[in-house]
């Protein structure tokens, strides 16, 4: 097989959520010498953006969301290591977690899929996310972005909460705070102070980058 | 050895309805409720109410027996609108309320100004939900739907879910002197696209709060089919399979033909309708209604 082979090979059957095929075929590219970076960048970003178009458009079903996202990440489980021994670097880092008084994770952990699958790095904290732990979090990974989820009406004051908790630290201003889960609106995360907020996860891959960009941008002014 | 067979009684000013293993499937008619609806969360932060009209006939006229009623509008003033979202329902329609928040000053505005014996929904296995909730179900003489998730999880072991459901009938019965009939559990219905054996563990829960306690039972219909195409299909499928295990009610939206059909069929396969005399009369009706639209 010749390198492009492999990056179609690895592209079509990330796709399609073939973890065991994807992870062969990470190792043979490994084998013939291909660049960490372009296994990532070249494939397996592509394949799970190409996840996240379908779903919008309804030809992709949860399903299939999930396995594909289990493929990449079992590819990146390699790769992950030898990224970093060779400088490539995410396109941000994302702390996620669902807040305290909640313990669903199903839109969070598809929120992650397609978020790893943009190119984070994401660090989930799993449920039941009490303020402190996300400020020690924050404070431990120094993320871009950090995430707050709730499914219920009675956790969504937790954001607030939270965003309070982030401005006693002292670190508001440093980390971009985006908000989401079923019964949140866009006017609940303006209402709070939330920086950014998505109705499902691939709006929140596209919003999360256009915030990064435009904290970068505004950085470099 | 099956325990005993329980009975939830639902009334309103006029009506009764009861929820028992021996009695029609109650389909808890689930339209109510803004959550997702930008159009109608739009409409109730400025007062309007007249979606849920729209709403409150479609699911009686699609055969809901109670109505859950859910106002979970961010920013606003949940228990106010709530109470009048009830007073409105009450005014038109004679079906049971299942007043659904999660929020305890919303759900204690709603039983004082609702009329008749309200479903309470609904409560978790903690121990601060348990201890908030539970005074009202008593005081206001209601029935609650209990999940048996409580701080730390949403078990995906059934097993767990029992020992939590377990925990539930001790606090409210001996507790806050609740009679095991007014407990409802949902036994959590998972979505089954996240994980195919999510289906397996409810049923075996179902089965298993039947058994050990004979007690009825609900879930979120439509929330198996989450992230799945044919949604209808799925959840039609779902309900027969859950009352054959021994559901006794659902909140589901009644407004579907297909699902409300599979579950009145499974009424009469599993002798919940004497002759089949409601499906027969169903199915009169459907004939009338089709000679009416279209004249000969």
């Amino acid at each position: 097989m010749t390198p492009d082979d492999i990056l179609k090979g690895l592209y079509d059957e990330t796709l399609v959520g073939n973890g065991p095929a994807v992870l062969d075929l990470t190792h043979q590219a490994l084998g013939m010498d291909m660049a960490p970076g372009s296994l990532l960048f070249d494939a397996l970003i592509p394949a799970l953006e190409e996840v996240g178009a379908r779903f919008e458009r309804g030809d992709f079903f949860v399903p299939e969301m999930l396995i594909a996202g289990r493929a990449m990440a079992g590819s990146m489980e390699v790769l992950r290591p030898l990224l970093a021994d060779t400088g490539v670097e995410t396109i941000g880092k994302f702390l996620m977690g669902t807040v305290k008084g909640d313990v669903h994770d199903i839109g969070k952990n598809l929120v992650n899929i397609m978020l790893e699958g943009a190119g984070f790095e994401v660090i989930d904290l799993g449920v039941q996310v009490a303020p402190e732990k996300f400020v020690a979090a924050i404070d431990e990974h120094q993320p871009d972005i950090v995430g707050f989820s709730a499914f219920l009406t009675t956790t969504m004051p937790m954001f607030k909460a939270n965003i309070n908790a982030l401005e006693k630290a002292g670190m508001r201003d440093s980390v971009i705070v985006m908000v989401g889960g079923a019964p949140v609106t866009q006017e609940y995360a303006d209402a709070v102070g939330a920086d950014g907020y998505a109705a499902d996860a691939s709006a929140t891959v596209k919003r999360a980058k256009a915030l990064l960009q435009e904290r970068r941008s505004k950085v470099l002014a | 050895m099956s325990a005993p067979l329980r009975h939830t009684v639902l009334r309103s000013a006029t009506k009764e309805v009861v929820i028992g293993a021996d009695k029609p499937f109650c389909v808890i008619g689930e339209r109510i409720n803004p959550t997702g609806r930008p159009v109608l969360q739009a409409a109730l932060r400025e007062g309007d109410l007249s979606i849920i009209a729209k709403d409150v006939a479609a699911q009686v006229a699609g055969g809901a027996d109670v109505l859950d009623i859910n106002m979970g509008v961010p920013l606003t003033d949940e228990a106010e609108l709530l109470v009048t979202a009830i007073r409105m329902v009450q005014g038109l329609t004679d079906l049971p309320v299942c007043i659904d928040s999660s929020v305890v000053e919303a759900l204690e505005a709603g039983l004082e100004a609702y009329e008749g014996r309200a479903l309470v929904n609904s409560c978790t296995a903690e121990d601060d939900r348990l201890a908030a909730i539970l005074p009202l179900v008593k005081k206001y003489d209601a029935a609650i739907v209990a999940l048996p998730n409580d701080e730390d999880e949403i078990p995906m072991e059934a097993e767990k879910r029992l020992a939590l459901t377990e925990k539930i009938v001790r606090v409210a019965t001996e507790e806050y002197g609740i009679a095991i009939d007014d407990i409802v559990i949902d036994p959590l219905a998972m979505p089954i696209g996240a994980d195919s054996t999510v289906g397996r563990t409810t049923l075996e829960v179902i089965r298993g709060i039947r058994e050990r306690w004979g007690l009825n039972t609900t879930c979120g219909a439509s929330n198996v089919s989450f992230g799945m195409p044919g949604r209808h299909a799925l959840n039609a499928a779902w309900l027969p399979l859950a009352m054959s295990a021994g559901m006794t009610s659902a909140i589901m939206d009644a407004r579907t033909p297909q699902i409300v059909d599979a579950v009145r069929a499974s009424d009469l396969m599993l002798g919940n309708d004497e002759w089949g005399m409601s499906w027969i009369a169903a199915h009169r009706a459907r004939q009338a209604a089709e000679a009416a639209a279209s004249p000969a």
